[in-house]
């Protein structure tokens, strides 16, 4: 009786799934709250958002229900679902002077107009565990959120504040805003050609992986590269969002999305044209993330500058290195394809393997 | 003997250039960069002729423009005025008005590089007769056996030991890299080989052995050599004319003897008394 | 206050072939695009799916821009109806594309997707195979800059991919390259044919079949249309050559140890004992090749 290597991978998959959703049932209820999910996983929530590209909390929130936490799954039950939707609007260019604000530092100045606004952020925490939480008494969330509550007035108008970098431009030390009439490629919907436009560029980082970013970012910052950022600002808020009138065509106020938005300035270049000038870089992605927003900037300006200085020395200034690498949902795809049966291949690559074998033996006179 | 290469008025400005870039650079205003725009002359006004066979010598310090011909010639950068026509049997080839796909086909098939980096005329990681196969392969010659009997003749050609054509040129000597560039420029015998320096750097007995090597191929295969370089001895050995370059410009021409033993312009003189 | 329950997220659904209407009519412009520049990679605006990047989704988004409810169809992987990812697949057209019909037998289906095989029996002109992709590019292997890689399709300049083939022959006195064999058509763009064994690539040359190739994570799409040459880069001195099934103990060609078959390219595996075994890789031809070895006893 000869054995048949592959049937009933139907009922294999089938089975698979069963044995991951008893996965996410084995400690028993209750099951996660999608409103728990954005909270109390605030990052995780906001990461997912930004590589998924979808600014929908409660989606969000499932699919990282559904993907057992796995971020890079749960962009893809995202992405997935976009690809289900038409476009049928587009938003003008949106000021993100307008975003009302939850956090706004800058680096580069001790006080900038609007202030510096610290908010919610873990960088000064000590990083020591609170064992209390392990069980956390269901009442104390409320209490917590009470008592932070009650120290805010609220009859304070939303805050927001004028751009930083806006100051340091009007003094002529970065490069003036160049107004653009070409309309925003849109990479979800139109082939990517090289070179690659800038709108293009800052979309797919503005989606792209977080470690993915931070890394190639990192070796420019270490030294592959020259930069010293300064965070000139880095913001964190709610940005109104609005949609021509369906009827009147006039702007219109649909809701808001939460964004993180850095701009970085480095060290200056010498112009072919005009004075020296600081170098700028600009993230920004949906959700609260830092880190993305950072290296974000600091790949963006690691590219441009070295494009108007002849081209890239380091990967990272290299737009094709960088920006065909850093989707998640293209390397975390691409990476488990490797489990999928490939015996074709390697049937193939056995075949060559003999056969070069035997000429090797061949050649030094022996039997193969 | 006739004509192979006849280069007229050949300029070549980095940078966005302006009305007044020629007028205020070159050998007479000690520069080739323009105080009005910021732009490089690189090269202007270069004409001459190359004949058939003939070894014509290019000297002069770096900036004098001398790479920046090679680079023009072989396509590696463009022109930004100027001519340069190729003299076949039958016809005459404007290079530079030729599109993109016959330059390459020209560069292929009539044209041999040296550069003084083998980084840029070889892959240092792929066998010293794959380097050659690839050239052959560009000019449509996809026969295995003839790859590797043509790649053995000439890598024997320019001495490189013969067991070591199946070895990468990055474990080459310095020597040794150049004598497989050159092996590799020769492949598909063109009529015209352009060297950039292939000498510099290496020891100076190596040098010898080179420009030896050199100068019995082109007695053999009668292949007309553009040969640049900032050491006197190289064109005293090699070339029968030379052309002397300054600030982009040609600053003297003519008979290499004349030219070593009775400098007309001064430069050329301290050129040649610095030297001696 | 943002509050929605689960009923109000559930009309989020799909139409027909999952992607919207829009997408299609880009895919379906970039497949003709393709058929008339037969072997040029033509770049499209890839979706993202269900299911991840890397396991069949620019085949897939061929396959859900062209199906129709009257299209019979037939998802193969490793040429096994039942492997892991063609039954996956065959679930999604299944759920997405009501009124499709499903068959494991070659010449009944309209549209055909597979990954890393072309069926045995050759296909007839009013069927299309659609061939899944992870590397678009047969000059990836010898230039990693995207850019430089189109001029060089532009110019037909394949000199560094024989220079490879070379180096091969150098070092191990064989082209050293076993699947994806790099195979120019209609005598200009050289293409990758997807990780096909070379035993398949001659099943590319001259066929009465259109033959789709989609890559959806590297977003191109490009085909090989009826009756156009395909060949495999070789040197005119050294044979293109297939996958060798022959029994060095014996000297003959190894059979299947299934069907009996001769001529289809075999699975080597081992069974529960370590015995190693043969069997065709194509199951839908191992079990007609079978059923008419017993009708005919």
């Amino acid at each position: 009786m000869s054995y048949v290597a592959v049937k009933g991978g139907g009922e294999a998959i089938r089975e698979a799934a069963r044995a991951l959703e008893a996965l996410r049932a084995m400690a028993g209820g209750p099951s996660l709250d999608p409103r728990q999910i954005e909270h109390q996983l605030h990052f995780l929530h906001g990461r997912v958002m930004s590589e998924g590209g979808l600014a929908d909390a409660d989606l969000v929130s499932l699919a990282i229900k559904q993907a057992l936490g796995d971020p890079l799954e749960a962009a893809l039950y995202l992405r997935a679902h976009r690809s289900t939707r038409p476009r049928l609007a587009e938003t003008a260019p949106l000021d993100t002077a307008r975003m009302r604000l939850v956090r706004r530092i800058s680096a580069a100045f001790k006080q900038v107009p609007g202030g510096q606004m610290l908010g919610a952020t873990p960088d000064y925490l000590h990083r020591l565990f609170r064992f209390e939480l392990l069980e956390e008494d269901p009442t104390a969330l409320e209490r917590i959120l009470a008592d932070w509550l009650a120290d805010r007035p609220n009859d304070l108008p939303p805050p927001t504040a004028p751009k930083v970098l806006d100051a340091l431009r009007a003094e002529g030390l970065l490069p003036p805003l160049q107004p653009s009439s070409e309309t925003a490629f849109d990479i979800t919907r139109e082939p990517l050609g090289f070179p690659v436009p800038r709108s293009a560029a800052l979309a797919i980082m503005a989606r792209g992986e977080t470690g993915g970013l931070l890394a190639l970012a990192y070796s420019n910052m270490r030294g592959y590269g020259d930069i010293h950022p300064t965070v000139g600002e880095l913001r964190v808020g709610y940005l109104p969002v609005e949609l021509p009138h369906p009827v009147t065509g006039e702007p219109v106020e649909v809701g808001e999305v939460l964004l993180t938005e850095c701009e970085i300035v480095a060290m200056f270049a010498r112009e072919e044209e005009g004075p020296p000038r600081f170098t700028v870089g600009y993230g920004a992605c949906f959700g609260h993330n830092e880190v993305k927003a950072i290296a974000m900037a600091v790949l963006d300006r690691a590219m441009s500058a070295a494009a108007a200085a002849g081209g890239p020395k380091n990967p990272s200034e290299d737009p094709d290195f960088v920006l065909l690498h850093v989707d998640g949902i293209e390397s975390h795809g691409f990476c488990i394809h490797y489990k999928m049966p490939h015996y074709v291949t390697f049937q193939s690559d056995m075949d060559r393997l003999r056969r070069a074998r035997a000429e090797a033996a061949r050649a030094e006179g022996r039997a193969p | 003997m006739s004509v192979l290469l006849e280069v007229e008025d050949l300029a070549r400005i980095h940078g966005r250039g302006c009305d007044r870039c020629l007028e205020v650079t070159g050998p007479e205003h000690g520069t080739n960069r323009c105080r009005f725009c910021g732009s490089v002359v690189a090269l202007r006004g270069a004409s001459f002729a190359l004949e058939r066979g003939e070894v014509l010598g290019v000297i002069g310090e770096s900036g004098s423009g001398k790479s920046t011909l090679v680079r023009l010639l072989c396509f590696d950068e463009p022109a930004s005025s100027g001519r340069a026509l190729f003299h076949e049997a039958d016809r005459v080839v404007d290079l530079f008005a030729l599109d993109a796909a016959r330059r390459r086909a020209f560069r292929d098939t009539r044209l041999g590089v040296v550069y003084q980096n083998p980084m840029l005329g070889l892959a240092l990681s792929i066998s010293a007769g794959g380097n050659i196969a690839e050239r052959l392969i560009a000019a449509e010659r996809v026969r295995y056996a003839f790859l590797r009997e043509r790649a053995r003749a000439l890598l024997e050609r320019t001495g490189v030991p013969v067991a070591r054509m199946d070895e990468p040129p990055a474990r080459f000597s310095g020597g040794m890299q150049q004598r497989v560039q050159i092996a590799k420029a020769l492949a598909t015998e063109p009529p015209l080989l352009l060297l950039d320096e292939i000498t510099t750097g290496l020891d100076l007995s190596v040098q010898a052995r080179i420009l030896d090597l050199v100068l019995e191929l082109q007695e053999q295969l009668a292949v007309s050599m553009l040969v640049v370089t900032h050491d006197l001895g190289v064109v005293r050995h090699l070339a029968s004319r030379t052309l002397v370059m300054r600030h982009g410009a040609i600053v003297e021409a003519g008979l290499t003897d004349q030219i070593l033993e009775d400098p007309s312009h001064p430069y050329t003189q301290e050129l040649v008394s610095a030297a001696l | 206050m943002r509050q929605r329950s689960a009923d109000a997220l559930l009309p989020l659904g799909h139409g027909f072939g999952y992607l919207d209407e829009d997408a299609k009519r880009e895919l379906r412009r970039a497949i003709f695009k393709a058929v008339c520049v037969p072997g040029h990679q033509t770049p499209y605006g890839s979706r993202e799916l269900p299911i991840a990047r890397g396991f069949g989704t620019g085949g897939l988004q061929i396959t859900l821009a062209l199906i129709g409810p009257e299209d019979v169809l037939k998802v193969i992987d490793q040429g096994s109806d039942d492997s892991v990812n063609a039954a996956n697949l065959r679930r999604l057209f299944l759920a997405t594309c009501p009124g499709v019909r499903e068959t494991r037998r070659t010449q009944e289906a309209s549209l055909i997707q597979t990954r890393h095989r072309i069926p045995e029996r050759p296909l007839r002109a009013d069927q299309i195979l659609i061939l899944q992709v992870p590397y678009p590019d047969p000059l990836v292997v010898v230039e990693p800059n995207e850019s430089k890689r189109r001029l060089m399709h532009g110019r037909a300049d394949y000199a560094k991919l024989w220079v490879k083939l070379y180096e091969g022959m150098v070092t191990f006195s064989e082209i050293t390259i076993s699947h994806r064999y790099p195979t120019r058509i209609a005598g200009h763009y050289v293409i990758d044919p997807s990780p096909i064994p070379r035993f398949d690539v001659p099943k590319l040359h001259r066929a009465d079949c259109l033959y789709l190739f989609g890559a959806g994570r590297e977003k191109r799409i490009y085909a090989v249309p009826p009756h156009t040459t395909a060949e495999p880069l070789t040197f005119e001195d050294v044979p293109f050559r297939v996958e060798d099934f022959t029994d060095p103990a014996t000297g003959r060609r190894r059979a299947c140890s299934r069907c009996g078959s001769t001529t289809s390219f075999l699975d080597e595996f081992f069974d529960e004992t370590g015995a190693r075994l043969f069997q065709c890789s194509d199951t839908a031809f191992c079990d007609e090749e079978l059923a008419g070895r017993g009708a005919a006893a």
